[in-house]
Parts: structure tokens; sequence; C-alpha cells
């Protein structure tokens, strides 16, 4: 691994986690995972052929329940946590998603 | 100020009406009006609806049906708590008051204990010294130079300084163990799935687990037994069964584990070797056995945790975009820059660290490499437990290779900070019930915490042998 990641691949990444990092966080990000994938590499010489995965201790099968309606949270009692609503309509607000 | 009493004192002494609810609410109160100025352990305080509670719970002629009858409780930031500020230490949910109580909340109120207040933690719970908070750092009680270890450090700082007699912590990879070993008070991390995560602000759901963090271990077993138990809004919640049979009450014909290869590593302090050497001594004088186990791939745990830790962070953290719940970033253009605002200005460094790391790793060609390789890992490590376990009772090593270090001292290297979480990520990794309580002190007079891992479900057992490791050797009153 080398001293410090491709800013570019910083960049990749932080655009499909939705984060805008300003110059100073992904030039440090870049040399911190660097380092982090570094250390975290020793995973690979490890021999693994034939094991499964774990996703969750203890687990055995998929919880199910029967299929009836319970009583949930009421529209007022959920937006009323939104940093913007519309309360009349029921709707939560949002910046425009098309065009600009 | 003398310490509070432990909770099994204050349930005793409301229960038999020799003190009321409300007394014991309002000394709590007071004593972190007066001591957390200097600690900044809790984020919110809830006086009015303690007081309320407390005089509705004078008012009931069942008290002695209630286990926690009027204990005081702190409750880490991280787990929700109706119509009270839940931020988990970051800035993206200042303001958020939840519409609903975690799991654990309404069952420690249905139990009688009263909550007093939110701790400090770190954000989103992804630190090991509570210095990640946006709030601030929480301060070692004993050394305010130092920190409380983390990220449950808020609660461990409330409980060490006396301010209330019980905490609630969550631990991912030893966020209620370390800061626990750090304060020299008792830290619990039950089996996974046995304490109901419902309510509990998600940073790596396979690895979660709330657990009780109190002045001894009697005070943690009372607590634990209010908040297990099957919980349907929990799909990972293990179905209630009967208790787990017993086979040692106490030391004496215990077989116990000592995976001594994981403590020539370099990083242990000398101190903290010296204490562990003692404490094995002393269950060795009490009758146990010392059988020398390996755990052959225990020394990649941390690097298989910070894998998958991050990976199921950066997921469940996504969440977190501005439209449902917390702040939003102002004035943005379109959707998409308003989600990528709010994440980039109100996460902070560790928080954004993790997630890019978790996305990396998720990401088209390193997914096999690191993730899947990782998850594969993980089933090595469970097995060498399980083959541990087939030859002794239960595992104890160290809690931290280090005593409490000093604030500031870490925060410009996260790999050595991760570091710190070596002795306790094995227990999360394997879904293992596991404690940490005091087994003495460092030349500097820095508590020092001692771990005790045993088999899924066997968190009964896991608690009697901390319980009696704490009578052979009582330094618990060291403070």
């Amino acid at each position: 691994m080398p001293d410090s990641l491709p800013r570019a691949e910083v960049e990749r990444v932080a655009r499909l986690a939705r984060l805008a990092l300003t110059d100073d966080e992904a030039n440090l990000f870049a040399r911190q995972l660097a380092d982090i994938l570094g250390y975290v590499e020793q995973v690979q010489a490890i021999d693994t052929t034939g094991i499964a995965p774990t996703s969750h201790p203890h687990i055995t099968g998929t919880v199910q329940r029967a299929d009836v309606v319970e009583a949930s949270l009421d529209r007022d009692t959920a937006l009323a946590s939104a940093p913007a609503a519309d309360h009349a309509a029921g709707f939560f607000k949002v910046p425009r998603v098309l065009g600009s | 100020m003398t310490p509070m009493m432990g909770a099994a004192e204050v349930r005793a002494a409301v229960a038999s009406r020799q003190l009321s609810a409300v007394e014991v609410c309002r000394e709590a109160l007071d004593r972190i009006a007066a001591l957390d100025p200097g600690l900044n352990a809790f984020r919110t305080t809830t006086a009015e609806r303690a007081l309320a509670r407390a005089a509705a719970l004078d008012a009931r002629d069942d008290l002695h049906a209630l286990p926690l009858a009027g204990v005081p409780i702190a409750i880490k930031d991280n787990i929700c708590t109706k119509g009270v500020e839940t931020t988990a230490g970051s800035r993206i949910l200042e303001g958020y008051r939840p519409p609903y109580d975690a799991t654990v909340v309404a069952r420690l109120e249905a139990a009688g204990a009263i909550v007093v207040g939110k701790t400090n933690c770190d954000e989103f719970a992804m630190g090991s010294s509570t210095e990640n908070s946006a709030y601030g750092p929480t301060r070692h009680p004993r050394a305010l130079d130092r920190t409380p270890g983390g990220s449950s450090g808020g609660s461990a700082a409330a409980v060490a300084a006396g301010m209330v007699p019980l905490a609630l912590g969550s631990d991912t990879g030893g966020s209620i163990r370390q800061p626990a070993g750090f304060c020299g008070i008792t830290g619990f991390k039950p089996t996974y799935g046995r304490v109901s995560r419902y309510g509990l602000l998600a940073f790596a759901s396979s690895l979660d687990q709330i657990g009780p963090m109190a002045r001894d271990v009697t005070d943690a077993a009372l607590t634990f037994k209010v908040l297990a138990g099957h919980d349907p809004r929990d799909s990972t919640s293990i179905a209630d069964r009967a208790p787990d049979a017993v086979r040692h009450a106490g030391l004496d014909g215990l077989k116990v584990g000592v995976p001594r290869h994981l403590l020539d590593g370099p990083g242990v302090e000398s101190d903290v070797l010296a204490a562990f050497d003692v404490a094995v001594g002393a269950m060795q004088t009490a009758g146990a056995t010392i059988v020398e186990i390996a755990l052959p791939h225990a020394s990649h745990g941390v690097p298989v945790y910070y894998i998958l830790a991050t990976a199921e962070a950066s997921a469940n953290l996504a969440r977190y975009d501005g439209v449902r719940f917390g702040s939003r970033a102002d004035d943005a253009g379109s959707l998409d820059e308003m989600y990528a605002r709010t994440r980039g200005e109100r996460f902070g460094p560790e928080v954004k660290r993790r997630i890019v790391l978790g996305t990396y790793v998720l990401s088209a060609g390193y997914y096999d490499a690191y993730y899947r390789k990782a998850q594969q890992v993980r089933t090595l490590l469970g097995r060498d437990y399980a083959h541990a376990f087939g030859q002794v009772d239960v595992i104890t090593c160290p809690t931290s290779p280090t005593t409490a270090f000093p604030l500031g001292a870490r925060t410009a290297d996260p790999l050595q900070m991760y570091l710190s979480d070596v002795f306790t990520v094995g227990a999360n990794l394997a879904g293992l019930p596991a404690v940490s309580v005091p087994c003495g002190v460092s030349s500097s007079q820095l508590p020092i915490g001692l771990q005790f891992i045993g088999p899924a479900m066997a968190d009964t057992l896991v608690l009697d042998v901390a319980g009696a490791f704490e009578r052979a050797a009582p330094w618990n009153g060291a403070a």
C-alpha cells in the first residue's frame, strides 16, 4: 500500500457516500486510509478456502411475523422531526430534484 | 461529596421506604449539577421528567415488585428517549427528539428505574476516548487531563464519579468494557441478541449490543436481568428461554483460559501485565485451574473489526440525509447537493473517515478482498472461541493494553486509537458475553480492567465468575 491513496479515489468513494469533503479532508483521508488499509490488508494472507462468511453471530434464519397491521407513528409525529415539512399536505420537503 | 449508594442499596432503601424515590432522584441531580461541569459526562439532564416519575413511583404500593425501584440511571446519548434530545454526540442530530423510547428504556422504567439524563459519547459510538463527540470530550473523574475511554465515556465517568449508580452503554468493539476498565467500574456486554437494539442508533448492526455500567457486578447483573429478553421489534433478538444453567457459582473448580500469546505483543503496558498476572494468581488461590489456550485468529480481530464495522456503518449512516430528522445544510440548490453538504458539514472527522473506509471496502473491485475476506476470518475467529470453550469455562485477559491515556494523545493517529480495542473486539465479532471488572491500579493510580469472556448465552456464568473474582480480590473499593 503506498503512503497515500490517489485523491481521485477518495473523491470517488465520497461521492458514492454522498459526502462533501473539503480539500484538506480529502488529502488527510487519502493518507490515513492508506495507513489503515495497509494495516487491515493482513487479512488477505489468511487461508479462507472453503470458509463460509459470517454476517451475524447466532443468526440461523430470517425472522418473520404475521402479516397484521399494527399501530405505528402517525403522520404528524413522523413529520415533526423533519428539518422541512409541509404538515398540511403531509409531505417531507426537499430541495429541487430535477433540473437546475 | 461521598459516592452515591449502589443500585441494589438504593432499591432496597426505596422499596422499604427508608428513602423516597424523589429524595434519591434529587440527590443524583444535585451531584450531576455539582460534578458535571468539570467532567462533561452528561449531554442532557431530565430533571422534570425524572422528578415526576419518582413522585409517581413513591405513590405506588408495589415497590417491592420493582427490581430497580427508584434507582437513578443515565442513558448513553445514542439510545432513544421519547421527547428527550438524542444526538449520539453528532451535530447532524442536534435538537432531535425521538418520538419513541428504546425498548431498554421502556424496560428500565417499567422496573422502577428513573432516567436522569443522557451521557456524552464518541459520535455515533465511533471512538475509544469520547473525544469524537461534537459536544466536547468527557474527562476522566480521577485524572482530568485524561480520557475516560470510549465510546461510552460519559456513562463510565458518570458512574465512576458517583453521580449515578447505573448507566447504559453500547458496545460495538469494546465501548462498554474499555471505558469501564479505564474508570474502575464494571461494564458488561451481553451475548449478541440478548438485549434488544430497538431504539439504539445503529453503528454496526452485527456487532452492537447494549449493556449495563455499574459500580459492581451485583448491580450490573441486576440491571442485565431487567434489560434482557426477546423483543419482536429487533429481528436479531434471541427468543426467550430458560436462564442458562450455572455450572460454577464461584472460582473453585472453574477452568479459566488465558490466551497468553495475545499478551506478548508490543503496546501492552507493564503495569497492565503485572495486574493481570496478580489477578490470575488470585483466581488460582481461589481454586480455579488456569489453562493456556490459543486463539490463532484473535490477533487479526482489529483488522477484521475495522473492515466490517466501517462497512456496516457506511450503510447504517445513509439514513442521516437531512430529510426526516436532525438538521440540514442551508441553501442547497439541489437534492444531491443537500445530501452531500448536510453530511459533509454535520458529521465529524472520524465518522466521515469511517464512512469513506466502509464505502471503499464495499465498493466494486474491493468487496471480495476486504469485506468478504473479513467475514470469512470472522468465521474462523468464532471457531477459535468455540474450540477454546471445549477446554475451559471462561476466558480471561486484560480489557485494554493500557490505562487511560491523556486527552489528545491519539487523536491525530486513528490507527493507534483503533489498536486500543485489541482485547475487546473478539467478543463482538463472535457475539459472546464479556465483562470488565477492576483488577488493580497502575503506578500512577489509574484503574486497570480485567475481562472475562464466556460462551454464547452464558451471560449469567460470566457475571457469576466476575462477581466471585470481585469478592476474592476486592479492588473495587480502591476509589
